[in-house]
């Protein structure tokens, strides 16, 4: 028989959180900091709305594009929160979660030979998306002495003349990273002069914590043209299982993009479009009591493994933080295993979003105080024994 | 007064002067002196535990009664509503605005014994003019908490 599978992915690596799982899943009394996922249900109101629409019958596709009074309140809200533009007919349109608008960028933007700038670590799917679509990753490897900030030296060097684009992915899966609006402007000056597009994920942009709000690099001047923004409803209104997401953009782009979403999708769900209507019309202050939680929480485990004597910068966005265990001489994936096998607690290895993340740790913060206490307290007790293997 | 140590507290009490100055970004010495001047002050009143006492073994009714009372001249309702807390089979005692003028939460061990309360020390006060019984049936939330959650954690162990 013929080969069934094309090159392109029988060449792609499989997923390195995958492998983790695989072990995680065979240990049922595990307690995990593993999860990349809001704890919180999703509001009742907003799960209420989508029980409604099914009572009043609305069940069927909606327009392509997704429902009007959804993206009149996308329009609105990116608006009030970022000070950005989109028309809601023209600039805007739902997907099938935030992942389903990366593929497409990915797909529409990139012809043959592409390259694509990818800092690392960051989410899994940006590069396979990349190849995928039949371009080429040009992965930057950020740097803990930059906090895992991209800057403006970093992009110049990962630039040649087939660089199309750039995915920027801030507030940072899973370093827990920010960049502020004075850092995305030294990014927004290199991709103006050097002409790239950038597909900027920002999907963790209702949580950061501190004084600086997030900026997205679509609101710099210069910048709305060539950036696709995405974001969606998974992080911020906690609702991952509901798969809803949006791309936002100039016209030029948004169209093909949804020329490919109408062929392979055809809308996004339905019920989860009505329930996000409510969730963007009376769903700040649920934004605000889950972002005021996670940021306790944030503190609190910064704290203490600082404590532990494990380096840890401070993380001011998404709900994760990123400590450094190469004091411990050993690798992420061996601290990860050990302490699942020995503790009973998973983290995943920082090497799952990148070869850069060796050395680290992503630790989520998407669980109650009560957990993280009893999970620290075994990482601590981890700490210690290995500690005192090392000065044997 | 420190809002922010109090809003952490509301849903959590065992949370100790370390923990929580940890999570809010305070010292701890000045987390412990806020809790104590709020306790003196009686912002804080108290710190009981929270009990579903459906799943134990112990005889227990809770009742909810309205209780419409002729307010005294000078007084207002502030005197004959501490003769009624006074009891300590009153879990609770509101001012209500509307149909009827006090809510009355009273626990009993049995239904007998808080009928027999009604009947014996609150209905014949002076000043209250009727009263209404309704017993609770089931408690599902108190507290901004869910009685009987005993909810799992739906989501996979490990997720990207």
């Amino acid at each position: 028989m013929r080969n069934p599978i094309n090159q392109v992915v029988t060449d792609m690596k499989p997923s390195g959180i995958r492998k983790f799982f695989d072990i995680v899943s065979e240990m049922k009394d595990a307690i995990s900091l593993g999860v990349g996922e809001p704890d919180f249900d999703t509001p009742w109101h907003v799960c209420e709305e989508g029980i409604y629409s099914f009572e009043r019958g609305k069940t069927h596709y909606t327009s392509n594009a997704g429902l009007i009074e959804l993206r009149d309140e996308i329009s609105k809200y990116m608006k009030r929160h970022y000070g950005l533009e989109y028309d809601c007919n023209e600039n805007i349109f739902v997907t099938v979660g935030g992942s389903e608008a990366i593929d497409l960028s990915m797909r529409v933007m990139l012809s043959p030979g592409d390259e694509v700038i990818i800092p690392q670590p960051s989410y899994v799917s940006y590069e396979p998306c990349v190849l995928l679509a039949g371009g080429k990753a040009k992965i930057v490897n950020l740097k803990a002495e930059n906090e895992f900030k991209l800057t403006k030296d970093e992009l110049l060097e990962a630039i040649n003349e087939h660089t199309k684009c750039l995915i920027l992915p801030f507030p940072n899966n899973p370093t827990g990273s920010i960049m502020t609006k004075e850092e995305l402007e030294d990014i927004a000056e290199v991709c103006i002069e050097k002409d790239i597009l950038v597909v900027s994920d920002e999907i963790y942009s209702e949580l950061t914590y501190g004084e600086e709000k997030h900026t997205s690099i679509a609101s710099l001047p210069g910048m709305w043209e060539r950036t696709v923004v995405i974001n969606g409803f998974s992080k911020s209104h906690a609702m991952t299982g509901w798969r809803l997401g949006y791309a936002c953009g100039p016209e030029l782009i948004i169209k093909q993009m949804l020329k490919v979403h109408q062929f392979a999708i055809m809308c996004a769900p339905t019920t989860s479009q009505y329930a996000a209507v409510e969730a963007l019309r009376n769903g700040d202050k649920d934004v605000e009591r889950m972002r005021s939680a996670y940021d306790q929480r944030r503190r609190f485990l910064i704290k203490e493994l600082r404590d532990m004597g494990l380096e840890c910068f401070e993380a001011k966005g998404a709900f994760y933080v990123f400590p450094c265990i190469k004091s411990l001489e050993m690798t992420s994936d061996e601290f990860a295993t050990r302490l699942l096998y020995e503790e009973k607690v998973a983290v995943v290895p920082g090497t799952a979003f990148g070869d850069c993340g060796e050395g680290f740790l992503r630790i989520s913060y998407a669980y109650s105080i009560d957990n993280l206490k009893i999970a620290l307290e075994r990482i601590r007790r981890f700490v210690e024994r290995r500690r005192a293997e090392i000065a044997e | 007064m420190d809002i922010e140590i109090l809003k952490a507290i509301d849903q959590n009490a065992k949370l100790t002067p370390a923990e929580l100055a940890a999570m809010l970004g305070k010292e701890e010495a000045y987390v412990a002196k806020e809790i104590e001047t709020m306790e003196k002050e009686h912002v804080i009143c108290g710190y009981p535990t929270l009990i579903n006492w459906d799943k134990t073994e112990g005889e227990r009714v809770t009742a909810l009664i309205e209780v419409k009372v002729t307010p005294q001249r000078g007084m207002g309702f502030d005197k004959i509503a501490e003769r009624i807390y006074k009891f300590d089979e009153v879990e609770a005692l509101y001012l209500m605005s509307g149909g009827y003028d006090l809510t009355v939460m009273l626990v009993g061990k049995s239904l007998k014994e808080v009928a027999e309360f009604v009947s014996s020390k609150l209905a014949p006060m002076e000043s209250v003019v009727s009263t209404a019984t309704h017993f609770v049936l089931k408690k599902y939330k108190q507290h901004g908490l869910e009685m009987d959650s005993e909810k799992e954690d739906e989501r996979m162990l490990i997720t990207p």
